[in-house]
């Protein structure tokens, strides 16, 4: 049963993806086609590897971006959706602004943001941020309102203090929303941090592929490309697993 | 200790057109009394009990324990909901420590007595799987032990063995029986089955729906203790069948 598992779930798809590999290289040989335009897998992974110690300071310039402006929005979008849930007033007041702010494209923040905050990181993390935090207040407070009423009965009944209701029962009933917020709200990061070094930056993975390009050096940008998307992979599967252990309850029981 | 004063209770639904649970509802419920409630679906069981627990207000009369109006729920009462409504991140003995933990007492000297607890309703060797583990006989037994950890002097169940397969409804209603006469408590209890009513109570009370109402409320003559024995005392058959008459005579009427 366990091999079966293996092969369905690493063998075949990684076989998978060295056949298309290996066809695109193929193919970029067969049909003559200009490095410019579509470059061989083995000529993306060679300017890749030339670039290897410049793309270590690109790539943290971006991971910290990005991680800024995950952290943020968990930061601040948990304890919006907490008063957004627990006060009416203050729901009427926030939700629509938060949803103004989604409904302004990002892109067009962006060059205003930086017109404001000014160069270096940390407008690329405010415009991780505003990517980002949206998710995690919906989520969070769709998931702080689902608590069962019975549940909040059985703890009235004890005579709780909404405090401790609130500690002890609707923050771990949200939980699971919360992280599903977040696993969202890690993906967008990573977009509003490259969307930030488009419109104005001299570090990172999106300015790396923004001049690649500009230079017509499309292998670059590939490779940047490819490590941007393995970044985001990675930042997924830690939000994933964090959550594996904050919430070992929600793990298939006995199924092994 | 209970008195409802012609209680009444409408609730408002969301559209606003409201719902007649409880129609002038009189009883008194002495100390350490054990009292059921039967009825068909509907007739506000579960209604009345709320509101003894101070969960939800009533819309008219009054309602007292130990002669103090209840507005809010109450210290030292027990709660046994219709659903276990345990927590799904709590394993099985975390889940039974729960009551003591929102009361504000000291989990840490509780813990032999919830593992004593989960011992005796079967659940010895569960203590740290998660709820959903579990079966939902087996969740509606933890819930019993989480309401009997803080060892309340008043008890309100609801339909606490509905889940129970016949077997170990007999076995848990027995070990009820064994804990009420043990620790002397008051307990208001709601079931579907008219043998569990009989076999219980000090009195049954029978309920009509449309709009809830106590039909009669019948002593029980049978002597304690109890075992399952006493289905087969004549006396029994008349209590059964006098409750049963008290339920389907309504019906038979507006046919
Ligand atoms: N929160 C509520 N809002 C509106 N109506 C309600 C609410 N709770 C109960 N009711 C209504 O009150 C009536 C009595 O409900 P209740 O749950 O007390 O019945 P019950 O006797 O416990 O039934 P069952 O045996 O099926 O559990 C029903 O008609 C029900 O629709
Ligand atoms: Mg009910």
């Amino acid at each position: 049963m366990m091999r079966r598992r293996i092969v369905a779930e690493y063998v075949v798809p990684a076989l998978t993806l060295v056949a298309a590999l290996a066809l695109w290289e193929a193919a970029t040989y067969a049909f003559k086609i200009p490095r410019f335009i579509m470059p061989a897998p083995s000529a993306i992974l060679g300017e890749g590897w030339e670039w290897r110690y410049r793309f270590i300071h690109h790539t943290w310039v971006t991971l910290y971006e990005t991680l800024g402006g995950f952290a943020l929005s968990i930061a601040v979008g948990v304890p919006l959706a907490v008063l957004i849930v627990y006060s009416p007033a203050l729901r009427s007041a926030l939700y629509p602004l938060i949803v103004l702010t989604q409904s302004v494209p990002k892109i067009a923040i962006a060059p205003v943001l930086l017109l404001v905050v000014g160069h270096g990181e940390f407008p690329k993390v405010i415009v991780a941020f505003l990517v980002a935090f949206f998710p995690v207040v919906v989520d969070t407070a769709t998931g702080l309102a689902a608590t069962p009423p019975e549940l909040l009965d059985l703890s009235r009944s004890y005579r709780a203090s909404a405090f401790k209701t609130f500690l002890k029962v609707r923050l771990p009933m949200a939980l699971p929303f919360v992280f599903a917020g977040a696993k969202v709200a890690i993906t967008l990061s990573v977009i509003g941090a490259v969307v930030g070094e488009f419109v104005g930056s001299d570090a990172g993975l999106g300015y790396v592929i923004l001049s690649a390009t500009s230079y017509w050096k499309t292998e670059l940008a590939f490779s940047s490309m490819i490590l941007l998307s393995v970044m985001a992979i990675l930042l997924f599967g830690a939000v994933s697993l964090v959550e594996r252990f904050t919430c070992p309850w929600l793990a298939p029981a006995g199924e092994e | 200790m209970i008195r409802l004063d012609h209680v009444d209770k409408t609730y408002r639904t969301r559209r606003g057109d409201p719902v007649h649970a409880l129609d002038d509802i009189t009883l008194d419920v002495g100390e350490n009394e054990f009292v059921t409630l039967v009825g068909p679906s509907g007739c506000g069981k579960s209604t009345l009990l709320k509101l003894v627990a101070g969960l939800t207000p009533a819309t008219g009369g009054a309602i007292s324990i130990r002669g103090q109006a209840v507005r809010e729920p109450f210290p030292d009462v027990g709660f046994v909901f219709q659903q276990p409504v345990l927590l799904p991140w709590r394993s099985v003995f975390d889940n039974v420590l729960f009551s003591v933990e929102m009361l504000g007492l000291d989990p840490r000297q509780y813990r032999k007595q919830a593992g004593d607890l989960l011992e005796l309703t079967g659940l010895g060797g569960f203590e740290t799987k998660y709820p959903r583990e579990l079966s939902g006989g087996m969740q509606q037994r933890v819930a019993i032990c989480r309401a009997l950890l803080p060892d309340p002097s008043l008890l309100l169940m609801d339909e606490p063995f509905g889940a129970l397969d016949a077997m170990t409804r007999e076995e848990m209603s027995l070990e009820l029986l064994r804990i009420w006469e043990e620790r002397r408590k008051t307990i208001l209890f709601v079931t579907h089955s008219i043998p569990e009513a009989i076999l219980l109570a000090d009195r049954v009370v029978v309920m009509t729906p449309r709009p809830g109402r106590i039909a009669r409320v019948l002593p029980v003559e049978l002597p304690r203790p109890r075992t399952m024995d006493l289905e087969f005392d004549p006396r029994f058959k008349t209590a059964s069948d006098e409750v049963r008459r008290l339920i389907f005579a309504p019906r038979m009427a507006t046919r």
